[in-house]
């Protein structure tokens, strides 16, 4: 086996960020607290440099390296922008919010640099292997930052149980995927597809795999039998963290999902198994998501089930098995992670050395304390809740406009009256902020680039709606050229 | 015709102005604010007045078309066009939209900006309701309209707001997304149009055509709003300022009547038909029982609100009677219903900015010392209730006199209106009006000053002159409903 430098080409990006870890992991070192902000620097450089690397070698066709364990195609060039957008704007949001609780230090870069670097190895795994440490390299990367707050009972809790079904989850994916291995005789995706095409897989075996596998992404995503986990790590991990959990890995976890149930496990006498499956997952989702959230006075927490409920949705556009229904959930997902760095990202806006403005009544009056911030909230929760003209409609409108093309009807109307009930508690905070008086008067003290870049963020909910076409069109083509 | 893209000036002139308005910020720049807004709302009526010179009212089908395509992915387009119905709504929405400028000039007095500028944001959006003919587009608009109307009632209304806006938002909000999902399956239908038009030729066979009109039903129904979905209105109007109050009795629950008229008649036509009979059932149970309930009211504002619902009713009997004279009373009615409403919300808002109070029992007597106000009350009240000469008759008339034609009961039970109207409309006035001063907060009023004259009397020639001179209106709508009239009358069925 040799390898030569086409190998190389398509892992420019991987390569580079990997390069940087280390250089920043050590550079690190040499630099005083008061300097921290070059290590930051350096961070969101990297993640430019990825972002410029990624976007030059796009190319529109599909190209396989070190023998057919990676793929880049179009999906994984716009998932991988995404991912750098997330991570990069998580790092702006949090920067104060991480200084002030004494996390504003060299691990939290290079974890975060880390988990980034895991989300692209699962984004363009051509191979079960590849995936499985693609995710690994993410969950133990995310399970250092949840416990990052040393001092913390809550964050520590919160690691401990993320761990301990993190790795429960990733033991049932690869019992599954043993399972595919059993069956096929190969992990090299397209492999394992056309042996199963062919015939030559032995379906008992398979199917006790897929229902394995599907467990284990179920816990990935957080979907309903499988969510315990995200209420609490959402709750008790730092914002900043929670932030970075409920955004990018989500672009990852669409991809994850998209090579192993699509390009994997995606043949015909397959898909009239998963299909069903996910079904249950995603209505179970949208309606203990939707229905948990109202009960809850944490906003983190409230995110926490809603986006179980976002979950739910996502997994429908899946389900409807057509290249427009998986380009549907790329879109949702990506529109998903845009609102959810809002949202998050104003909580740590609002939020002030030893004081988390993560409970609801910490947003009454905020009108009178900060239209701006209000206003900027008011679209981000419109767009959560799928009002028109938030782009959160559209992510809606076309997850649905796939469920209803896949001649699913009655899933669409349980989807719009669940999103009825979702409305209810996003309503809620703007009520709290535009309805009642302030109970909290101090000034919002937040820096200038989180400010601004929190203004274009939830401008954008607003104006990626007005314009949307874009955004589905790069989508669909993303999906179609990679499929 | 020129080029200029007038329908585009209509919706979105408001929308900037409120933009701007917003950008004034805080209280402190209050007048400025003020002063923009009202140069928005006159701007907005006035690009809408060259629709009314350019406006052909013999043509079929839609002018002022204008198409530009938009979300390419689903074929969405953003598709401008109107008729006569449209017309006449779009130019009431401008009209209303500067009174209520004006109306909260003095008595809004905290975040003006964001008053001023969530209604004339939201004159924009209903004129894209009016004038859009893509279905999604027409959805959107439909939908964003929620935003700023949920935020009048909850940041600005009465001591029940938060209840009130949050069931408005709600229940609305349940509607439409049932047409979201009709709309989704007529897409797929209809091999990827949501072009009216195309959604209007569609053959759909019966049990689908009666699943669509149910969603739309429900979308339409609670807008309107209908019995038994009409349960939002009376808590919405009475918290609602006065502003908020007028926009929703003037223009939103036109929205209602509208979707009928574009949706559910021409795209389930069959079904329509089918279901003609219990649609014309829940109108004359809101038309005969809503007015009972409505006499038996405590509350001005809400005595106002269910006579609303009970004279919508009208709206949706004519347009299910499937004839001309019905259909097109049915839209003299909705126009006239705004100009009457809007007035009758304004007077009891004259009366509450001075007493802060909306209840009948705490006036009286204030004859004696706001006798100009009274005239324009007693105007309007006659109005309500139907007197020849007021633009409530006219619409009115139609509709009874072509139920007449379908059937006697029929126009018998609508009939009644004109006793119940006047009861409850005629009493209230007696009881708040007439008769001795009822307190020393009475004996102190104030009679209306100028800004206020400005308003009612306005309104007083609108409805007045709806009322004598009817002819140009049905001149507009001739065209348009003879269109739906034949279009109704083909069967869709594959």
């Amino acid at each position: 086996m040799t390898l030569t430098s086409a190998d190389f080409l398509p892992v420019w990006p991987e390569i580079l960020l990997l390069a940087m870890v280390c250089v920043i992991l050590v550079a690190d070192l040499f630099l005083k607290d008061s300097q921290r902000g070059g290590t930051y620097a350096m961070t969101l450089l990297t993640l430019a440099a990825c972002a410029l690397v990624t976007a030059a070698s796009a190319r529109p066709d599909v190209t396989f390296a070190f023998h057919g364990m990676f793929v880049d195609d179009p999906m994984s060039d716009t998932l991988k922008i995404m991912v750098y957008l997330a991570v990069g704007a998580m790092l702006i949001y949090s920067r104060s919010y991480v200084a002030l609780r004494g996390m504003y230090r060299g691990e939290f870069f290079t974890l975060v640099l880390f988990a980034t670097l895991g989300m692209m190895v699962m984004i363009s795994a051509n191979h079960f292997l590849t995936l499985y440490l693609g995710l690994e390299l993410l969950s133990l990367s995310l399970y250092a930052l949840v416990a990052l707050q040393r001092d913390s009972a809550a964050s520590t809790e919160a690691a401990m149980k993320y761990f301990v079904l993190g790795a429960l989850a990733s033991g049932m994916l690869l019992y599954g995927v043993s399972m595919v291995y059993g069956a096929t005789g190969s992990l090299h995706i397209p492999e394992v597809a056309s042996r199963i095409a062919a015939g030559k897989a032995n379906m008992t075996i398979l199917l006790f795999g897929l229902v394995f596998v599907v467990a284990g992404l179920g816990f990935k995503l957080g979907a309903v039998p499988f969510h315990m986990w995200v209420p609490d790590v959402y709750h008790g991990a730092p914002t900043a963290v929670t932030l970075l959990i409920s955004t990018a890995p989500k672009l990852a976890a669409f991809a994850f999902v998209i090579r192993i149930l699509v390009e994997a496990l995606g043949n015909k006498a397959l898909f009239v198994e998963w299909q069903p499956m996910l079904m249950m997952l995603a209505v179970a989702s949208m309606a203990l998501g939707n229905l948990t959230a109202i009960a809850q006075t944490n906003l983190k927490r409230m995110l926490a089930y809603s986006t179980i409920s976002h979950m739910g949705f996502l997994l429908l556009g899946i389900l409807s098995g057509t290249i427009n229904g998986y380009s549907a959930a790329m879109f949702y997902v990506a529109v998903y992670a845009l609102m959810g760095l809002g949202t998050f990202g104003m909580i740590m806006a609002l939020s002030r050395e030893g004081f988390e403005a993560d409970q609801l009544d910490d947003f009454k009056g905020l009108n009178r304390r900060s239209p701006w911030h209000a206003f900027v909230m008011l679209l981000l929760m419109f767009s959560m809740a799928g009002v028109p003209p938030t782009v959160g409609f559209y992510a809606k409108l076309s997850v649905l406009q796939a469920v209803v093309d896949a001649g699913q009807l009655w899933l669409a109307v349980v989807a719009v009256a669940f999103s009825l009930i979702g409305a209810f508690y996003y309503l809620r905070i703007v009520r709290l902020m535009y309805f009642d008086e302030p109970v909290d008067t101090h000034p919002i003290q937040s820096d200038g680039v989180a400010r601004l870049l929190l203004s274009v963020n939830g401008l954008a909910a607003l104006v990626v709606g007005i314009v949307p076409g874009w955004l589905m069109a790069l989508c669909q083509r993303a999906m179609q050229a990679s499929l | 015709m020129t080029s200029t893209p007038l329908l585009t000036l209509v919706i979105w002139v408001p929308i900037l102005a409120g933009a701007l308005v917003l950008a004034t910020g805080s209280d402190r720049n209050a007048g400025l604010a003020r002063t923009i807004a009202l140069i928005g709302a006159l701007a907005g009526f006035a690009v809408a007045l060259p629709l009314i010179a350019g406006f052909d009212p013999t043509a079929h089908g839609m002018q002022f078309v204008e198409f530009t395509p938009w979300i390419g992915r689903y074929n969405i387009n953003y598709a401008l066009g109107i008729d006569g119905i449209s017309l006449l709504l779009i130019l009431l929405n401008a009209f209303t939209t500067i009174l209520v400028v004006i109306a909260g000039w003095k008595v809004i007095e905290s975040r003006v900006a964001q008053y001023m500028a969530a209604f004339l944001v939201m004159s924009g959006l209903m004129n894209g309701v009016f004038a859009a003919t893509d279905a999604m587009l027409f959805y959107v608009f439909f939908e964003a309209t929620l935003i700023p109307m949920f935020l009048v009632i909850g940041v600005w209304g009465g001591p029940n707001r938060i209840y009130a806006s949050v069931k408005f938002f709600l229940y609305t909000l349940l509607g439409s997304l049932l047409m979201l999902v009709a709309l989704l399956y007529l897409y797929q239908a209809s091999g990827g149009s949501f072009a009216l038009a195309d959604l209007h030729k569609l053959p759909l066979p019966m049990g689908v055509q009666v699943f669509v009109f149910i969603a739309f039903l429900v979308a339409f129904a609670v807008k309107v709003p209908m019995w038994p979905v009409h349960t939002w209105l009376p808590d919405a109007h009475v918290e609602a300022p006065t502003g908020g109050s007028v926009v929703l009795a003037a223009i939103a629950l036109k929205l209602g009547g509208y979707g009928f008229l574009r949706f559910s008649l021409p795209i389930a036509p069959d079904a329509s038909h089918a279901l003609s009979g219990f649609m014309i059932a829940l109108s004359l149970i809101a038309v005969v029982y809503i007015g009972l309930v409505a006499l038996v009211q405590t509350d001005m504002k809400k005595l106002i609100a269910y006579s609303s619902i009970s004279h919508m009713g009208f709206v949706t009997l004519g347009v299910f009677l499937f004839e001309r004279m019905g259909m097109q009373g049915a839209i003299i009615q909705m126009i006239s219903h705004g100009f009457i409403s809007g007035a009758l919300f304004l007077c009891v808002g004259v009366m509450y900015d001075r007493l802060h109070s909306r209840q009948i029992a705490d006036y009286g007597g204030v004859v004696n010392k706001m006798p100009v106000f009274a005239a324009f009350f007693m105007l309007f009240a006659m109005a309500n209730a139907g007197l020849p000469g007021t633009s409530g008759f006219v619409g009115e008339f139609m509709v009874i006199m072509s139920a007449t034609k379908i059937n006697f009961w029929f126009a018998f039970a609508a009939a009644t209106t004109l006793i119940f109207g006047a009861a409850y409309t005629l009493w209230m006035y007696k009881r708040v009006v007439f008769g001795a001063v009822a307190n020393p907060k009475v004996a102190d009023l104030e009679d209306i000053e100028a800004r206020e004259w400005l308003f009612l009397g306005v309104l007083a020639v609108a409805v007045l002159w709806m009322g004598i001179h009817p002819a140009p209106f049905n001149e507009v709508l001739e065209a348009p409903v003879s269109d739906l009239l034949q279009h109704v009358a083909k069967s869709k069925l594959p």
